[in-house]
């Protein structure tokens, strides 16, 4: 199992600062600040599964958070001023985000730009459009918003397990399994490790490029419409800079950036650190929000060294046999 | 396009031009200049003040991205060199206001060139750390706070008038000849660029490459530092929030502009100035216009995709597209 060192120490993080947190405040270690936890955090841990995808193959998507802003906007106005029916509302835009994601991966396969580059001008674009729909926020009233939001699963100790909790702890475990077990799957690893060698060995690259994006932005319009659940409201400027947040929770999970290494569940642990840097901040209340970002800086500090150095030490035993070689 | 494009500069020039032709339409009164109180005024100049944080910000960006790199961080610079400056500037004097500022940029830059030339960390991933973790400590600086100052030397540096120029001009302009000419003056350029061309190559044939990328991180943080001290100096205050917010992107945005390549390798300094000033252009275009702001999030986004089309790897001409989509169908 390569890749999962990384896991495992996000993992012991994970533990330790929980239990750090629960010997302070003995309050946290109880369900119902767990269950919290998953549903402030769902839309985040949906948007995350879809970039490990995009990480490991070597790529980035920086356009995820305007992508979950529109969907919000979309939804809001597709059902209360287009007078749709919510659930063909969705599938509109999971349709329309879909889309987008599989132009990006287009372009950046047939005119081999940078992901990087070509993502960027899809934020411009995603963001620019949902402006065009409204700067307002739209208030969204549909009866199966106060359904959805009222919908939990009660957990012994009083937590609860909201319906949106669920679906992004069905998402990630359907992304761990689509990573793991499928041909799918290993065509991302191969695609990350080596473009031209998995080219050679017979990855349609091109196919799996567009793919790969059209995955991550269905998800981004996934975790958008999750995220109009969570506010029932649809707003222009939602999740500013969660795209950052999404690749700050891929490479505390372990994943590699230069792509080729990484799980679905690392990413998972990595959203629950953020989270709980957050809760830790909210039950201390003293400490201002900024010191999640400091917090978690200082966490992809450690991770991203921690991932360098076992670059570094992978490497070296493969120069000494080809220096004993020649 | 280099059949049609004689020079290099010449597309961003006929695309300032058209730009500014489609402003004049908008707004019969945008070649107005009028001197008062010793001071141009006018809608150009205003977009040339306006410009001037995003053309500070593209003169450091120009460097790291010819060395194959990209700095995510200069926003989050911009916010802490701004609140220093905010807090210090009603109890300090100027040069030590600008000192400690400056200093500050000059230790990010340091900072992010330590993880990507000494570490190996990608830029991208390296400057990341600073973007995220950044603004937080701009965050602390100001306790939270938008820091306001009415020190007139801080103000001047933001709304003063030197030679009739806005003072934020005149220093980007000074900056711009001030890295120009110890760049270009030197074969320190030409080694930036080989850095980027092939590293490995440059190593062996004995550039330092890795002090040249530690030197154009450390620019890039001291001219997003400068930015920064501008910008809290023109609105009197500095906003750990807002400061420099995605001014990172308009950075990188004005360089791709200006035909500088994101593969390193070449850079111009004047062309990304240029970019800045381009979309600065189109910014103030859209205000005048009457369309909503927002608008200039769609207008930049197709303005990134045309730019990179054209530069393309794999596109030496439309008929290249052409082939490729038919080879593709077929």
């Amino acid at each position: 199992m390569k890749g999962l060192p990384p896991v495992l120490i996000t993992a012991i993080v994970l533990v330790a600062g929980f239990a750090l947190c629960a010997v302070q405040f003995p309050n946290i270690a109880s369900t119902r600040v767990v269950g919290n936890l998953l549903t402030d955090n769902a839309f985040l841990g949906i948007v995350a599964t879809g970039m490990t995808f995009v990480v490991i193959s070597g790529g980035i998507d920086l356009s995820v958070g305007s992508v979950i802003g529109f969907t919000t906007v979309f939804v809001a106005l597709a059902i209360e001023r287009w007078g749709m029916p919510p659930l063909v509302a969705f599938v509109a835009i999971l349709a329309l985000s879909a889309a987008f994601g599989a132009a990006m991966g287009a372009v950046i396969h047939v005119f081999d730009l940078p992901p990087f580059i070509v993502t960027l001008a899809g934020m411009f674009l995603a963001r620019g459009a949902s402006f065009l729909l409204s700067t307002e926020s739209v208030p969204i009233t549909a009866p199966i918003y106060s359904t959805v939001s009222d919908f939990a699963l009660r957990l012994p100790g009083g937590g609860r397990l909201t319906a949106v909790a669920i679906i992004m702890l069905a998402i990630v475990i359907g992304g761990a399994l689509l990573l793991q077990l499928t041909r799918f799957g290993a065509n991302v690893y191969a695609l990350g490790g080596s473009r031209a060698t998995a080219s050679l060995m017979g990855v349609a690259v091109g196919r799996m490029t567009v793919k790969i994006y059209m995955l991550s932005s269905l998800l981004a319009g996934i975790a958008g419409i999750v995220f109009s659940f969570y506010t029932s409201a649809g707003y222009s400027l939602s999740a500013v800079g969660v795209e950052l947040d999404t690749i700050a929770a891929v490479v505390i999970g372990g994943t590699l950036l230069t792509g080729g290494q990484g799980s679905a569940i690392g990413t998972f642990l990595g959203v629950l650190i953020q989270g709980m840097i957050q809760t830790y901040i909210n039950f201390d209340g003293t400490l201002s929000s900024w010191w999640t970002k400091i917090a978690t800086g200082v966490l992809l500090f450690a991770f991203i060294a921690l991932q360098q150095g076992l670059v570094a030490l992978a490497r070296r035993p493969v120069a000494k046999r080809a220096g004993a070689v020649s | 396009m280099t059949g049609l494009l004689p020079r290099r500069g010449l597309a961003q020039i006929l695309a300032l031009i058209v730009i500014l032709a489609v402003d004049r339409v908008v707004s019969p009164q945008f070649f107005d200049l009028r001197l008062q109180d010793g001071r141009l005024f006018g809608s150009l100049v205003d977009v040339l003040n306006r410009g001037t944080p995003v053309a500070l910000l593209s003169l450091g960006m120009v460097l790291v991205i010819a060395t194959r790199g990209i700095d995510l961080s200069v926003g989050a610079v911009m916010a802490i060199s701004g609140a220093i400056a905010a807090s210090l500037a009603d109890t300090h004097s100027l040069a030590v206001v600008l000192a400690a500022a400056l200093g500050a940029g000059l230790i990010c830059g340091l900072w992010n060139g330590f993880l990507v030339a000494v570490l190996g960390m990608q830029p991208i991933v390296a400057t990341l750390i600073l973007m995220v973790a950044g603004r937080g400590v701009a965050q602390l600086i100001t306790e939270g706070r938008i820091v306001t100052f009415s020190s007139p030397d801080l103000v001047w540096l933001g709304n003063g008038s030197i030679l009739g120029l806005p003072v934020p001009v005149a220093i980007a302009l000074g900056m711009l000849i001030l890295t120009g000419a110890v760049v270009r003056g030197s074969a320190l350029g030409l080694l930036i660029e080989a850095t980027g061309g092939n590293a490995r190559a440059s190593e062996l044939a004995g550039v330092g490459t890795r002090a040249m990328i530690l030197a154009v991180y450390v620019w890039c943080g001291v001219c997003a530092a400068l930015a920064g001290v501008i910008a809290a100096a023109d609105i009197m205050g500095a906003d750990a929030n807002n400061a420099g917010l995605w001014l990172e992107l308009d950075a990188i945005l004005a360089v791709v502009i200006g035909g500088t390549s994101l593969f390193g390798g070449r850079f111009s300094l004047v062309l990304a100035v240029l970019g800045a000033l381009i979309i600065q252009t189109m910014n103030t275009g859209i205000l005048l216009s009457g369309y909503p702001p927002e608008f200039n999030l769609l207008v930049k986004a197709v303005v990134v995709l045309a730019v990179l089309l054209l530069q393309s790897p794999k596109l030496s001409g439309f008929a290249g597209v052409v082939t490729r989509l038919r080879g593709t169908k077929a």
